[in-house]
């Protein structure tokens, strides 16, 4: 268990240079910000707001020793563990979804001792999140006492000093790298995102560095036309890397549904072939860049996508 | 009720426990149907929370999400906040209902979804807790619904990802979990609830035709008996009409959608 104590991760952002400036950059450049053993927390949840195109970039890099944190985590988790880039997964649920039952490739590597898996519970996770961004280095709550969770973490409880009730102390987490999709950035990272929020916000502003991909960048008189809105500001915000179609094959709220039949087909192959068909599908999507991943699914299916999240949004 | 699954009856044995005009956290599959049942039915005024920061789920008949932060989910939703904060409305007392399934529940009513075997060596290692510690942690009421059978009834979990009544007794209150209780299991053999004292497991309905020896035998530990077993009601082809259009979408001929 790596815990991060507050005021080293404070120090670094009171320090971090905050210019205003243009923060435009390739998925490529943006994920050399990520290095050898840092903590990466991958924002969306599940199959939502993804943010694949900078997932499959740093798939490509083959760091080593990451931990990796998410709310929910999807099979990316599985991508990343058949490279060798993780050590650690901490998060309160692995699968690919539902429909698909167990994910084969993550079983192969817990069930041999090959990564640790960090178990916490859903709010819990976000707890972590929200002490890290709020700056105290741990929050009381009601949740998760009890538990074999607990204990296998290795929770520790606080008692109130004003009621003397006594209450889980879930540690702050403070990731060294966020990568976070959004629907909207301006060129100096004011980020606005539609629908669900998962816990991006929290995740960011924990991070001691955030990188952000965008479905679209905007001039910064669109955001200021709406800036209730934005969700992170500029001083918040590393890097920019415009991403159209940055969430496929997962879903990106009110723009594209997820590609189930995407998930189908690598579910299928996770299950006949374990490890080998997920870095086979690691050497034959991430390894290229994302654009030719994208036209691999192709203009009729992005927009079939993209007309099943238009048929779902409120009219 | 001849050609019934044993999902369906479950999900709508449960439905039935939802009270109008009262909120429900429900996870995806048995308990978002059987929540949306009770919607379309009896309860018109429940409000369902899903774990994605939706609160006020419609559900479209045939098109139920798979996980609770898709846009399925958000569908005529009445506000979507972040994941952290529905947790935070459940922490302060909001929800009367928190509903789960189990891939293994013990006497207590412990829920086992991380691991079957040991920790440090898994035989299998499940996907996790997600919301579900914190769902049956936060709660009011607790409600489980899941199929009955010798391997996911076990005497004790192999390990306690969401704690129920702990060890019995008052060992959930004494590990600090001050609030919420557990309700009702819901199988397709059986209604279950829990002894007061000692906080087991007790067999308090039967499905219709269905008798305790069969119960016990479907329970791989020693099941308390109510003193008053009553037999729970059929299924109603009205309640087996919603619960199908919901899972699968409107009949082919003009049906009306209740909304």
């Amino acid at each position: 268990m790596e815990h991060v104590a507050v005021l080293a991760a404070r120090a670094e952002r009171e320090t971090s240079a905050r210019p205003a400036t243009d923060k435009r950059m390739t998925a490529e450049a943006a994920v050399q910000l990520v290095r050898d053993g840092d903590h990466v927390a991958i924002g969306g949840t599940l199959y939502s707001r993804t943010p694949m195109a900078l997932v499959f970039a740093l798939l490509k890099q083959r760091r080593r020793h990451l931990t990796v944190s998410r709310p929910l985590a999807c099979y990316e988790i599985e991508l990343f563990l058949s490279t060798g880039a993780l050590d650690r997964i901490v998060t309160s649920w692995v699968g690919i979804g539902l429909p698909w039952g167990l994910a084969p490739v993550f079983r192969h590597y817990v069930e041999r001792g090959e990564v640790h898996y960090d178990e916490w519970s859903h709010l819990a996770m976000g707890l972590r999140y929200k002490a890290g961004a709020m700056g105290v280095p741990f929050l009381p709550t009601l949740t998760m006492l009890g538990s074999d969770l607990a204990a296998r973490v290795d929770l520790q409880t606080v008692t109130c000093p004003y009621t003397g009730e006594r209450l889980a102390a879930v540690p702050a987490l403070n990731p060294d790298v966020a990568l976070i999709h959004a629907h909207r950035a301006d060129m100096f990272g004011n980020v606005q995102v539609d629908g669900y929020q998962h816990m991006d916000v929290d995740m960011a502003r924990a991070a001691r560095t955030v990188i952000v991909s965008a479905e679209q960048i905007v001039g910064p008189e669109e955001i200021a036309a709406r800036p209730d809105q934005t969700m992170l500001p500029h001083f918040a915000v590393d890097a920019v890397v415009a991403a159209p179609y940055g969430a496929y094959p997962h879903e990106c709220y009110g723009r594209y549904g997820p590609d189930l039949q995407h998930f189908d087909a690598y579910a299928a192959a996770a299950k006949q072939q374990g490890p080998a068909a997920a870095l086979r599908y690691v050497q034959d999507n991430a390894d290229a860049d994302f654009a030719s991943f994208l036209s691999t699914a192709g203009p009729d299916r992005l927009a079939a996508l993209a007309a099943d999240a238009q048929e779902l949004m409120p009219r | 009720m001849s050609d019934i699954t044993a999902e369906e009856l479950m999900a709508i044995t449960a439905s039935r426990l939802l009270q109008d005009h009262k909120v429900v956290f429900a996870g995806v599959g048995m308990p978002l149907l059987a929540s949306g049942l009770a919607r379309h039915r009896h309860a018109p005024h429940l409000t369902i929370v899903l774990e994605g920061g939706i609160i006020g789920a419609a559900l479209r008949p045939g098109k139920l999400p798979i996980s609770t932060n898709e846009m399925r989910a958000a569908y005529g939703a009445q506000m979507l906040t972040d994941i952290t904060d529905i947790f935070l409305y459940a922490q302060r007392g909001f929800f009367d209902y928190g509903f789960l399934g189990a891939a293994q529940v013990d006497m207590y009513g412990n829920i086992n979804t991380s691991v079957i075997g040991s920790m440090d060596r898994p035989r299998v290692r499940l996907p996790g807790s997600g919301g579900a510690n914190d769902i049956i942690s936060l709660c009011h009421e607790v409600l489980i619904v899941t199929q009955h059978e010798p391997r996911r009834f076990v005497e004790r979990v192999d390990f306690i990802t969401s704690p129920g009544y702990l060890s019995g007794g008052d060992s959930r209150a004494r590990a600090g979990l001050l609030t919420g209780r557990l309700g009702a299991v819901v199988t397709d053999l059986a209604l279950l609830d829990f002894e007061p004292a000692s906080r087991r497991m007790r067999l308090a309905a039967l499905q219709p035709g269905v008798t305790v020896a069969q119960v016990r035998e479907q329970t791989g530990f020693d099941l308390l008996v109510s003193d008053e077993i009553t037999e729970l009601t059929p299924p109603s082809a009205e309640e087996i009409a919603i619960y199908r259009e919901l899972r699968d979408g409107p009949v082919a001929e003009p049906a009306e959608v209740a909304s």
